[in-house]
């Protein structure tokens, strides 16, 4: 199949890229644009590759179209697999630097840009990546449609590939906004609306051109975290740069709306990138699992409500005891409180949707993934409430507590609940039997749990001797301790801490490794779990 | 008046008032007597096919 208007949009593009090398206004821009020259110029040379001549009327050869596009999914699952591999490996890498701070190499190594390399990496790359295959495929099967737009889906997946090279090339180069989580400057942040809105354009005419009446609702949590996704960015990244061919910008607010704006974004990124988008996935992946509908869908229309209604005031909350006005400040932290009812309520919902298939816990190990997802959903939104409450934020603010928090949540339920999304998948794309290795989701599993727990764990204890520490005065009206004691205090937690995003890698890496022999087409001889062996005589 | 007094005026009156009404009529329409069988329908549109 040829794509004419494609190639020529990419050679285009590598020719711009080398002019905006050429005209640069500073070198960090032309820089940057070395590097998409590179990227674009190897893609317009693959694109040119493949173009077949046939001549004019000869039968070419056209891929059958299936009912579903799948083929941008499949690219999308393994799109996953690949970045989450390597944001927890520079999440490794991260957390040896705290603890080992030789290993900071500058001037492109330094954790001050490594670390959004990680949390881009994990956030946008694997969970971004997971949202768009996952939601293509949900939006297909539910909608009883194909994919609207035609090769709009393929934009949307290599459009958001080039966003997160960019990004994490800018990172890396010293190119940062400084927004946590929005670090990318604004000709990246354009671009990333572009594909963003085709995305838009892709899943909501995909719902348009629905057969079946209802839309069934991980669809509309899907459609809530794209919409929202797109206000927050569009508005969080006003920014006016001070050259069309340089790299900085400066942001449309000033001070604290400045930092009101950036925490609005910030917590609405969790609420719906890190959490609507995923209670999508739970939505469809956890029925699909263990065959059975959702517990209550009722329960489930009112949990999107409530969840849509009450997170986007919660971002105040990360604003404690600053600049904020004091009742902007205790609307974020009741908002925040508030949301603890949808969250258990949601998370009621996915657990008891296994009611009356509870052994699958025991013999499926993708099942007991996905419940294990959805138990840290419950105890991480528990637990970011209770620190949104101010007496107890003035101790937990600015320590490994908060860390130890957010991995509890995103590696807990994120991550479980897109691998067990992925495991389910990759048979039903690549039309396998089952997975090359179910004994291997098992060992996944155990070392993907214990090294959150451990890494949970180890952060409350630093989170709170930190938080301690920094608050102890003597009796004469002194601090106790220096920052720098509080520092050398934290080197155990910190080994330990890299100890449980080991084992949380090493599971990551056993998944890459089922996932590839699943799609080359292996399957591993072992006996199922919950099955007894055939050979197997009952005593008589 | 001020842009923000006027917009904050709106968002502390009307806009609240809109926002928790529409908000009530959401939860009482899934609420509504009857729609079980509909809501028990729609939970098995994933189950359907494939």
């Amino acid at each position: 199949m040829n794509y004419p208007l494609e190639t020529a949009a990419l050679v285009i593009g590598t020719f711009l890229a080398l002019l905006g090398a050429a005209y640069a206004h500073d070198s960090l821009f032309s820089a940057h644009m070395w590097v998409l020259f590179l990227v674009l110029g190897i893609s317009s040379i693959v694109m040119l590759r493949r173009v077949s001549f046939a001549p004019a009327g000869a039968p070419r050869s056209v891929p059958v179209k299936s009912e579903y596009f799948d083929e941008v999914i499949k690219y999308g699952t393994i799109a996953t697999v690949f970045w989450g591999v390597v944001g927890f490996l520079v999440g490794l890498v991260v957390a040896l630097q705290l603890a080992f701070p030789d290993l900071n190499i500058e001037p492109w190594l330094n954790f001050g840009r490594t670390r959004p390399l990680h949390t881009s990496a994990v956030i946008f790359a694997f969970g971004g990546n997971a949202l768009i295959a996952t939601s293509f495929y949900v939006v297909q099967r539910t909608c009883r449609a194909r994919l609207f737009g035609g090769n709009l889906g393929w934009f949307v997946f290599w459009g958001y590939q080039l966003f997160i090279v960019m990004a994490a090339t800018g990172y890396l180069l010293g190119i940062t906004q400084g927004k946590e989580y929005a670090e990318p400057e604004w000709y990246v942040d354009i671009w990333l609306t572009i594909v963003w809105v085709a995305y838009l354009v892709v899943f909501l005419g995909t719902i348009l051109m629905r057969k079946e009446p209802h839309i069934y609702v991980a669809n509309w949590f899907y459609l809530a975290f794209i919409v929202t996704i797109a206000m927050l960015h569009i508005v969080n990244n006003l920014a006016m740069p001070v050259s069309f061919l340089g790299v900085k910008s400066y942001s449309a607010f000033s001070g604290v709306q400045d930092a009101l704006t950036q925490w609005w974004y910030g917590h609405n990124a969790v609420g719906f990138f890190l959490t609507a988008g995923f209670l999508g996935m739970m939505y469809y992946f956890i029925p699909k699992q263990v065959n059975r509908p959702v517990y209550s869908y009722r329960l489930s229309i009112i949990h999107f409500w409530a969840l849509i209604f009450m997170y986007i005031w919660a971002g105040p909350h990360h604003l404690h005891y600053t600049a904020l006005p004091d009742w902007a400040q205790t609307l974020g932290m009741v908002f925040s409180i508030m949301l603890w009812m949808p969250s258990w309520g949601g998370m009621i919902n996915g657990l008891m949707t296994l009611s009356g298939a509870w052994d699958r816990i025991r013999t499926d190990p993708i099942v007991r993934m996905m419940v294990m997802a959805v138990a840290f959903y419950g105890m991480a939104t528990f637990e970011g409430p209770m620190m949104s409450v101010k007496a107890v934020n003035s101790l937990s603010h600015y320590t490994d507590w908060t860390i130890g928090h957010v991995h509890s949540g995103a590696l807990g339920w994120n991550g479980m609940i897109t691998f067990g999304a992925i495991y389910f998948l990759v048979p039903k794309l690549w039309n396998r039997n089952r997975l090359y290795s179910i004994q291997l989701v098992n060992w996944h599993f155990w070392l993907a749990t214990l090294g959150i727990v451990l890494y949970a764990a180890v952060m409350w204890v630093a989170g709170i001797q930190q938080g301690l520490m920094w608050r102890e005065y003597d009796d004469q009206g002194f601090l106790v301790y220096s920052f720098a004691e509080s520092v050398a205090a934290m080197f155990p937690y910190y080994l330990l801490r890299a100890l449980g995003g080991l084992m949380f890698l090493a599971g990551a890496l056993i998944m890459a490794f089922n996932v590839t022999m699943t799609i080359l087409g292996h399957e591993r001889q072992e006996r199922t779990p919950g099955v007894a062996p055939a050979g197997l005589q009952p005593a008589e | 008046m001020e842009t923000y007094t006027a917009l904050r005026q709106f968002a502390d009156s009307w806009g609240l008032l809109a926002m928790a009404l529409f908000f009530a009529g959401v939860i009482l329409f899934t609420l509504r007597p009857g729609s079980k069988s509909h809501a028990n329908e729609a939970a098995q549109i994933p189950l359907k096919e494939d």
